[in-house]
């Protein structure tokens, strides 16, 4: 396990740098967490889909499947990409402290 | 973090084939960033009840093996060799040919010998030699054996989690030696000291917590299921119903979890409703039974069996009469190579006949199984549904044969017949790449992870390189494949090799094609893209 240091936040991560512990996000921690995604500034939207995602994370424990992600935020695929470079999964989800998705995906 | 990858061409001109002079046994293991595989997360594994849990890295030089770790692999090794005739036999049978030496995608790829099939079984076979054999106790080293030591684990752990047991070797050997199987009996023996990995032992830990890899529970799998059949309405105007644990269904429908979760899977889940909808088939999926594939094939015999269980178990407990299985790679190699002996006979359920057709799948008579393909092939066969090929028109298309349902289970020609049969621009890859002789996706037996991004890049380049030809020969643009490994990891790969081709379910193509009652003018394809025949002509 490592640390994450960011200013004020420090954080448990794995080797990919996705949080240990999901339930200690906060948006402090996923400005921190962009900045190793490339993504010095969040914005709107920006915002927009890494709230969705923690919405669907508290209901349903994990990440939706990026056809709903795509179609309720109205971000194309593409978007995300230009949004969060390393996609949907990798990206997004990391910055929203989701875990990574594993199996067949 | 996943490391970033060197150009396509620098990794092809780096490939050389010029092996060391020294012994192999004395060529140590480096353990390359970007060609392994991260350690078992000790939550996963606890809840596994698997030995030896601890937290772990391959790339820490010390792997906590417990004190008695050389007797764990004796004595697991010795009780392997009195259960499994094979195995005894592949250790003692190989005559060192060299017929499988050039046939794995990881030596072609890598130009490692020890991903040579016969050398990686080596690696096995040696230390079997010294401490099973006469010769080997007597000679030892002069009768090709060696001593097993931690650096030996360590290269254990590095080549046969390199190793997809896509089994394309075993094709070639004149012996019948089934590589696959080598490598399945040396992760158990890694297993038995903890040296497992995540990307294998927790999606089986989620399979058996919450019904399937991703980790997805009933009510996330039900949201889900109700957002496609809401996307699929919206795309063809068709409301189709898609139960979830209706008991007395006739049958059962077993989907890899990736089907309702990732793209471009989801376009055939989308295709498989649109299907049974049209034929009004009386089926059900299940969230207890909601993972086709099955993790513990990479991982050991006995956690294969549990998790084959859970689809029976559930078969039995909703009351269906047989049990369709989706497009799925490892599931079918399970169900067909060690269902019926494992877990079988499924008598409590009945022989499977095609409500539509009237087909008896004489095939699944033990497994009670049919797999979608064949089901689907079955009824184009009988004119049983209306298919509009011209409605995929947007694709030129190539078939990727995926190891497991070609070399697990032969299911060769039903797949190419509903190619056939649902669009028009159809090419075949050259037939040393295809069909028994197919090149693996590189990612498949758990290793499909971004840590090994490399290794997978490697691997995948025989397969990658077959693609490119037929997109310069033929103007392909579509990969299609039949498991959910490929789907997830040949995007990936022929990004990174051969820009500009898609990847697709053959049960998409099927979505597309059919021809739907009370359907709307079926302009956008299930991607959500313009329809084949609806653009100008002078593009097709």
């Amino acid at each position: 396990m490592a640390k994450f240091e960011w200013e004020d936040v420090c954080i448990d991560v794995d080797e990919d740098g996705f949080m240990e512990e999901p339930d200690q996000w906060n948006e402090r921690v996923a400005v921190g967490l962009a900045t190793t995604e490339g993504v010095d500034d969040l914005t709107e939207e920006h915002w927009k889909l890494v709230h969705y995602l923690r919405d669907y994370y508290a209901k349903y424990g994990i990440a939706p499947m990026i056809r709903k992600l795509c179609k309720e935020t109205g971000f194309p695929l593409k978007k995300v990409y230009e949004l969060f470079p390393s996609g949907p999964a990798k990206g997004a989800c990391k910055v929203a402290g989701l875990a990574k998705p594993t199996g067949c995906v | 973090m996943a490391e970033k990858l060197i150009k396509p061409e620098d990794l092809a001109r780096g490939i050389s084939y010029k092996h060391p002079e020294k012994d192999w046994r004395d060529v140590p293991t480096e353990m390359k960033k970007g060609c392994i595989n991260y350690g078992a997360l000790p939550a996963s594994a606890d809840y596994l009840d698997l030995p030896n849990v601890k937290k772990w890295q391959p790339m820490h030089d010390d792997w906590q093996l417990p004190e008695n770790w050389k007797e764990i692999i004796f004595e697991g090794l010795k009780e392997r060799l009195k259960k499994f005739r094979s195995l005894q036999l592949f250790m003692d049978v190989c005559v060192r040919c060299g017929a499988c030496a050039d046939k794995c995608h990881f030596y072609i790829g890598s130009g490692d010998p020890k991903n040579m099939p016969v050398l990686r079984a080596e690696l096995l076979r040696a230390v079997y030699r010294s401490n099973f054999t006469l010769a080997g106790k007597i000679l030892g080293r002069m009768a090709g054996g060696r001593e097993l030591t931690k650096d030996v684990i360590k290269e254990w752990f590095f080549y046969f989690y390199q190793c997809t047991e896509c089994r394309r070797c075993s094709v070639f050997c004149p012996y019948g030696i089934d590589t696959a199987e080598i490598t399945m009996m040396v992760r158990e023996l890694l297993n038995l000291l903890g040296l497992g990995i995540d990307w294998i032992t927790t999606p089986a830990a989620n399979c058996f917590r919450t019904g399937n890899h991703l980790g997805i529970q009933p009510h996330g799998f039900k949201d889900s299921v109700d957002f496609a059949v809401d996307d699929l309405e919206e795309n063809c105007g068709v409301r189709v119903e898609a139960p979830i644990n209706k008991k007395g269904a006739e049958v059962l429908v077993v989907v890899p979890s990736a089907d309702y979760f990732g793209d471009p899977h989801y376009y055939g889940f989308l295709g498989y409703m649109a299907l049974f909808h049209e034929i009004g088939l009386d089926y059900t999926f299940s969230a207890f039974a909601s993972e086709g594939g099955n993790f513990g094939l990479f991982h050991s015999n006995e956690m294969m069996k549990r998790l084959n269980n859970k689809i029976y178990a559930e078969a039995k407990r909703l009351g269906v009469k047989w049990i369709i299985g989706a497009e799925c790679g490892h599931m079918w190699r399970v169900l067909h190579q060690y269902m019926d002996t494992m877990n079988g006979p499924a008598d409590f359920l009945e022989e499977p006949v095609s409500p539509i057709t009237g087909t008896k799948f004489e095939n699944a008579k033990a497994t009670k199984m049919v797999h979608i393909c064949e089901f689907t092939a079955d009824l184009i066969k009988h004119n049983k549904i209306k298919l509009d090929p011209s409605r995929n028109n947007h694709w030129n298309v190539t078939y990727h044969d995926s190891c497991n349902t070609a070399r697990g289970m032969g299911l060769l020609e039903e797949p190419r017949y509903i190619l056939k049969n649902t669009c028009n621009k159809f090419h075949e890859m050259p037939e040393n790449t295809i069909r028994e002789q197919t090149f693996c996706c590189g990612s498949g037996s758990g290793i499909g992870t971004d840590e090994n991004l490399e290794m997978r890049m490697r691997g995948g380049f025989p397969r990658a390189n077959a693609v490119k030809y037929v997109q310069e020969k033929h103007g392909v643009n579509l990969l299609t494949c039949i498991c959910a490994i490929d789907k997830a990891t040949l995007p990936p790969l022929l990004q990174y090799w051969v820009p500009g081709v898609e990847v697709a379910a053959i049960h998409e193509l099927v979505g597309n094609a059919l021809v739907m009652t009370g359907e709307n003018d079926r302009s956008i394809d299930l991607r959500g893209d313009k329809m084949g025949g609806k653009e100008d002509t002078e593009d097709v």
